[in-house]
């Protein structure tokens, strides 16, 4: 009997698989590894490039004004957390459990703000609340500049991101559950508190570290309506663009990187115990109707969505206006983008053009990765490393990968400093970005087809990638166009990453809104803030119908 | 015990599969001939899909061999080997009609599309279900799933058929049904073929031989009958169909071939081996080897007058609780025929005078 | 269009422009600037009428990140040239050793100020940005604020929460607020007129701009501002006054210069020449008071005429010098406005 340990023999297949996944861990290297370690040593050097230990540290911990921010952005991001989740819960709630009327449409209008850069609801704030405010009375003398104005416009801008958490954790709720509790004669608010409730429980808490960390790494909202009120985020860009300080932008970045590294892992946590919670089998819970309660909970969801579509409308009524609060005739001046700051309409069709190849390569990538990490066999380490990669873009604020982008790719001794300036950085940097989200997606659905599907294809000796062809890519097509939509949306609206890599021929729409309410030029700020929302709408609607399309001539086999 | 012949199609040797601490297989040896029809059968955890899964190269064994038709696969990926596979959630292509799914393998080996279609037809008639080529899987029900299923995995001929608990996800009907369908098919295309399953049933009705695995180890190789009535060890004998386990002594004398247990008061004729003399053991019988009736053959010393505690109506026949001075607090059951019991009048409370033959009296050490 | 009428004018020129069509259109310039982005089709055009040759790229951004971008692209400059940055971050940049040294043709014609003291001239001047005062009249009326007519008026504390400056951390022009302050009044009075000031400040912004264009729409009564900035608010039709502050204004000028490294230069030289030109110096005119050849200059329509003469003796050297402490101790007194005002 020999003891010798059995070495599998890879497989042309298996050797292929490896060799892709190989190519993207070192893409995830390159592009997330190397520049987050740039950062992380620029922070201990100083503007000559010498190693100076903590010093930088210890200068932004001895200067008050910056130390500040710290307990700012945590305020702003624990309050913003607390009454996002709130209004997100009742409304998920009233979409889950009631049986009002126009549930469809009300769950249309609380997911577009992810349509919008999160620096709109600020400007439709100035215009609502500011000095010439239309209803700057609600306020009742508070000022919108500062704390509350952020406030505002992080919840806007989180809404969705909570209300998609929480509805998943409603949504599963198990009809027996209610039933014993009925049975039982439990008083309906009893049976919240002690079923609805903890059945959402890591929902809830997920929702809040989602909330927390989109917040607390936002950087739109504090620089449109901060005003004087300091946050991490800003105080990054204030640092670079302002002091030219770039060792303590470093210091400043590793600071908001902290926060919002912790808020993720425990996500991560809570989501896992979540999952737990969905395998389980339920009964799918059938609200019952409940006149007063219906009425009660379509009048709030009334209420959410002319929040949401108020800041939307008053962000197209500034745009139209001439001179607001002068001039109130409308008309189109306001579009003259090319004789504003923020590069002008070019700006406009380079979001474009950044969002599509995004969308597309980042789709390829993103898939490609999670299905060789996933289905593929072997070299575990490498697989391990990958998975954490993969993981970690959702930790690093935008901002931060920006930053880190600039130290890294614009070193004179980097063979890829080419890329700096060019519409390849900034794709490369959104892909990045938005690695993690797109890469769970892609995950859950790979899992979700049969394990065996790999192993009846090896035995039918299909190569890998036929049958990731011919199966895995038609079966998986509806969370690819998915990912292909969130990565385009996001391209769109985001700021954070990008403010720092744009050149001279790739302006964006989004960082032209920032470059123009920074100007000054509100209005056209409004203006190109609504091209990208009605850019994302028209684009969110192709994809609908093209899912629909889709499905319906290549997914014959769901229906039944 | 050991499952080992000469010029088998498979053989498997010192297979051992370990995940980190955890020993899944342990040793094992194994030979197949070719066109036989072989049963895993263990409870689940096992290890006998563990074993499936390193005959198809999914999951490579630890340590050992596997040859097939005297080439050594033990190191070889699943797509260099030569097997098709069926199993429990089917694993149906969702998006391909039944004739791409079944044709799916034969369009890797880069056939003519007029064979292709011919080979489709030819398979969907012999799995049952002509007619059918342009549906999707899901408009189908789980049985019709499977065979399709078992058409793809046979649509390349492929010298050994793999089938991980191909029926377990089925109604009990269907199953029945499906069973005798894969054995006919087995049998016509004389395919050596190896099926996982935890139903013994199953294992008896359909298997040339059955392999017992418990905890990593083979317990026992042998034919239907020989598994059943021969029990090899005390986990086969409990595993497969009801078996009356009772303490006892072995007693006796071995020169003079006079080998007995004592359980209570009474003393029972049983063949064993000899090395358990002196030993307390199990002697064990299967219910329906007790044999009721005062007319017996007088030089059978195996005969208790018992007492009829209960009977358990299980329609074809009964199983009867019977307990006996003789016996202490021992009791055990009996099966008897509907037939049976109502010629003898036999009911509950009865004391009646049974035999527990000697052949069918196994005797394991505890 | 324009090209076409040009060779119409002479057959000569078509000719040689078709001959070195080729080896002409390759020329691009990389040209960073602050300068206001509706100017810049302007200025390339005009630029154009007279080499047709280059082709200018414009990156464009408000001073604070034109100079943030410049210097972290120190080690790899992407920029041939600079055209309309201010003084003092081009000083910075001369200090770095950013700048290529040039003389350009017709230097004698250019007042003495506007040009770098060394020669060759690491810089060139164009026109000079003045600081001033927007107010907006309608607010000012409805909330009953005097028009101020000095710097030190704005500290009287009827103007508390109406006043708004750019952060001079961010904004050149906040930083030539600051520094010019601190030069009209010394070190100490400076600081200590700014904290009264600080008082009366309702916010500070990112960029130099904005708080003139806030006044223009009323959302401050009054913006701390630079004079170019009003006028042009003025002209849309913005209901502002713009007060020259009678202890004298900070200024900087948008100067040009080479980056040293350019792949370019011949091309970065033509531009520089350019740039001090009469023609181009009647083109600053346009949108400013005071340029490089005051000599040429006209009023500009709803510019304060005063301008000259209160434009303070600035001290670039000491201001760009004394920059990092400077930002450093304005930080450390004002930006903590994020603690609730009491």
């Amino acid at each position: 009997m020999t003891m010798e340990i059995v070495k599998a023999k890879t497989s042309r297949d298996d050797k292929q698989m490896l060799g892709f996944m190989l190519i993207i861990v070192c893409y995830l290297v390159v592009a997330l590894a190397l520049p987050l370690y740039a950062i992380l040593s620029k922070s201990f050097k100083n503007h000559d490039g010498d190693f100076i230990g903590f010093a930088n540290y210890l200068e932004y911990f001895s200067t008050p004004a910056l130390t500040y921010s710290i307990q700012n952005s945590l305020t702003i991001s624990i309050l913003t957390m607390v009454i996002s989740v709130t209004v997100a819960f009742i409304l998920a709630y009233a979409l889950n459990r009631s049986c009002m009327r126009f549930k469809s449409v009300f769950k249309v209008i609380a997911l577009v703000p992810i349509l919008v850069p999160s620096l709109l609801p600020g400007i439709a704030l100035v215009y609502l609340f500011g000095q010439q405010g239309m209803i700057k009375s609600l306020l009742m003398g508070y000022e919108i500049y500062g704390p509350i104005g952020i406030v505002i416009s992080e919840v806007f801008f989180t809404l969705p991101h909570a209300l998609i958490i929480i509805t998943t954790a409603l949504s599963i709720a198990d009809s027996r559950l209610y039933e014993a509790a009925d049975s039982l004669k439990t008083s309906k608010i009893k049976t919240f508190f002690t079923v609805t409730l903890p059945g959402a429980r890591y929902g809830l808490i997920s929702a809040a570290f989602v909330v927390f960390t989109l917040t607390i790494t936002d950087f739109g909202a504090p620089k449109v309506i901060g005003g004087g009120y300091n946050v991490l985020a800003t105080d990054i860009y204030k640092q670079v663009v302002g002091q030219q300080n770039f060792e303590m932008g470093a210091v400043v970045s590793l600071v908001l990187l902290l926060p919002a590294a912790v808020a993720f892992f425990v996500d991560r946590l809570v989501q896992r115990k979540q999952v737990a919670v969905l395998s389980a089998k339920a009964v799918a819970l059938e609200p019952k109707p409940n006149k007063a309660f219906d009425l009660v909970m379509l009048g709030y969801c009334l209420l959410v969505a002319v929040f949401i579509l108020g800041i939307l409308f008053t962000c197209q009524y500034a745009a139209l206006v001439e001179f607001y609060p002068y001039n109130l005739t409308l008309g189109f001046t306001n579009y003259q983008f090319d004789l504003m700051d923020g590069g002008g309409w070019d700006s406009f069709y380079n979001s474009l053009e950044l969002a599509s190849w995004t969308a597309v390569i980042g789709t390829i990538m993103v898939f490609l990765g999670a299905y060789m990490v996933e289905k593929g066999k072997g070299f575990n380490m490498g697989r391990g490393l990958f998975q954490f990669l993969a993981m970690l873009p959702m930790a690093v604020p935008g901002l931060v990968l920006g930053l880190a982008y600039i130290f890294f790719f614009n070193s004179p001794n980097n063979p890829l400093g080419f890329l700096y300036h060019t519409m390849g950085i900034l794709v490369i940097s959104t892909v990045t970005h938005f690695y993690t989200v797109s890469h769970l997606t892609a995950i859950t659905a790979l899992k979700q087809m049969d394990r065996e599907f790999e192993s009846v294809a090896a035995s039918l000796k299909a190569p890998f990638h036929r049958t990731f062809r011919k199966i895995t890519v038609p079966v998986c097509l509806p969370a690819i166009l998915d990912i292909s939509i969130y990565l385009f949306v996001n391209a769109m609206t985001t700021v954070s990453a990008v403010v720092f890599l744009y050149g001279p021929h790739t302006n964006l729409a989004s960082v032209a809104v920032l470059n123009m309410d920074d100007a000054g030029d509100i209005a056209p700020a409004a203006a190109m803030g609504m091209m990208i929302f009605y850019t994302n709408a028209v684009v969110r609607i192709l994809h609908g119908f093209l899912t629909r399309g889709v499905l319906k001539k290549t997914q014959l086999w769901r229906i039944r | 015990m050991s499952g080992q012949r000469t010029n088998s199609y498979l053989k498997i040797r010192g297979l051992t599969k370990k995940f980190g601490r955890f020993t899944a297989l342990s040793d094992v040896e194994l030979d197949v001939d070719e066109g036989e029809f072989v049963c895993f059968l263990g409870p689940s955890g096992c290890g006998k899909t563990t074993l499936l899964r390193a005959i198809a190269g999914l999951d490579i064994q630890t340590y050992g061999q596997i040859e097939q038709a005297g080439k050594d696969i033990s190191d070889l990926p699943p797509s260099e080997r030569d097997f098709g596979i069926v199993f429990q959630s089917y694993a149906l292509f969702p998006n391909l009609t039944i004739a791409k799914n079944i044709a799916y393998g034969l369009e890797n080996e880069g056939h003519r599309k007029s064979d292709i279609l011919k080979r489709v037809t030819e398979l969907l008639d012999l799995v049952g279900m002509p007619d059918q080529s342009d549906k999707y899987p899901s408009q189908l029900s789980g049985g019709q799933q499977q065979r399709v299923a078992l058409a793809r995995a046979i649509a390349i001929s492929p010298g050994l058929l793999l089938l991980d608990e191909p029926l377990s996800a089925l109604d009990a009907k269907v199953r029945v049904k499906l069973r005798g369908e894969i054995k006919d098919l087995q049998e016509k295309l004389g395919v050596t073929t190896i099926m996982v399953t935890h139903d013994q049933e199953e294992a008896l009705t359909m298997a040339d031989r059955i392999v017992v695995i418990n905890e990593g180890v083979i317990e026992q190789v042998g034919t239907p009958e020989e598994i059943y009535h021969t029990p090899a060890t005390q986990f086969v004998a409990d595993f497969i169909g009801t078996m009356n386990f009772l303490p006892a002594n072995a007693i006796g004398k071995a020169a003079m071939n006079d080998l007995k247990v004592r359980i209570g008061d009474i003393e029972l004729d049983c063949d064993y081996d000899e090395q358990l003399l002196g030993k307390q053991v199990l002697a064990s019988i299967r219910p329906e080897d007790v044999v009721v009736g005062n007319n017996h053959d007088p030089a059978d010393r195996n005969v208790i007058e018992v007492k009829i505690d209960n009977i358990e109506f299980l329609g074809a026949f009964g199983r009867a609780t019977l307990s006996s001075t003789q016996l202490g607090a021992v009791r055990f059951m009996a099966d008897f025929s509907a037939n049976l019991m109502r010629a003898e009048k036999i009911s509950r409370g009865m004391t009646i005078s049974v035999s527990l033959p000697s052949q069918s009296i196994r005797v394991y050490a505890i | 269009m324009m090209k076409f009428k040009k060779t119409k004018k002479t057959i000569g020129t078509l000719v040689a422009s078709l001959l070195s069509i080729t080896a002409f259109a390759a020329t691009e310039l990389t040209v960073y600037t602050a300068v206001e982005a509706e100017d810049l089709k302007k200025y390339a055009a005009r630029f154009n009428e007279d080499h047709p040759d280059i082709n200018i790229n414009w990156v464009r951004d408000s001073t604070g990140i034109v100079t943030a971008k410049l210097l972290a692209e120190k080690e790899n400059p992407k920029a041939d040239v600079i055209w309309g940055l201010a003084a003092t971050s081009l000083l910075l940049m001369k200090s770095e050793g950013m700048l290529e040294a040039y003389s350009p043709k017709g230097l004698d014609g250019l007042d003495d100020k506007f040009s770098d003291k060394s020669t060759p001239p690491s810089w060139v001047g164009m026109d000079a940005w003045v600081a001033a005062i927007c107010v907006n009249t309608i607010e000012a009326e409805k909330h009953g604020l005097p028009i101020p007519s000095s710097w030190q008026d704005l500290t009287d504390s009827v103007y508390q929460n109406h006043v708004a400056m750019p952060n001079p951390n961010s904004s050149g022009t906040g930083f030539l607020d600051v520094s010019s302050w601190l030069q009209i009044f010394g070190e100490d009075d400076g600081w200590a007129f700014m904290d009264g000031l600080h008082k009366n400040i309702h916010h500070y912004t990112h960029s130099g701009s904005k708080p003139c264009k806030q006044a223009a729409r009323g959302e401050v009564a009054i913006g701390v501002s630079f004079a170019f900035r009003g006028a042009k608010s003025k002209a849309k039709g913005a209901p502002l006054e713009i007060v020259i502050p009678s202890e004298g204004i900070g200024w900087d000028m948008e100067a040009t210069a080479i980056v040293k490294g350019t792949n370019n230069l011949e091309a970065a030289q033509t531009l520089v020449d350019w740039s001090i030109t009469d023609k181009a110096n009647q083109m600053y005119n346009e949108g400013y008071a005071v340029i490089g050849k005051q000599a040429l200059a006209k009023p500009v329509e709803h510019f304060p005429t005063n301008i000259p003469e209160s434009m303070i003796d600035n001290d670039f050297e000491w201001a760009a010098n004394n920059r990092k402490r400077i930002l450093t101790e304005w930080q450390n007194r004002y930006d903590s406005k994020s603690e609730p005002k009491s």
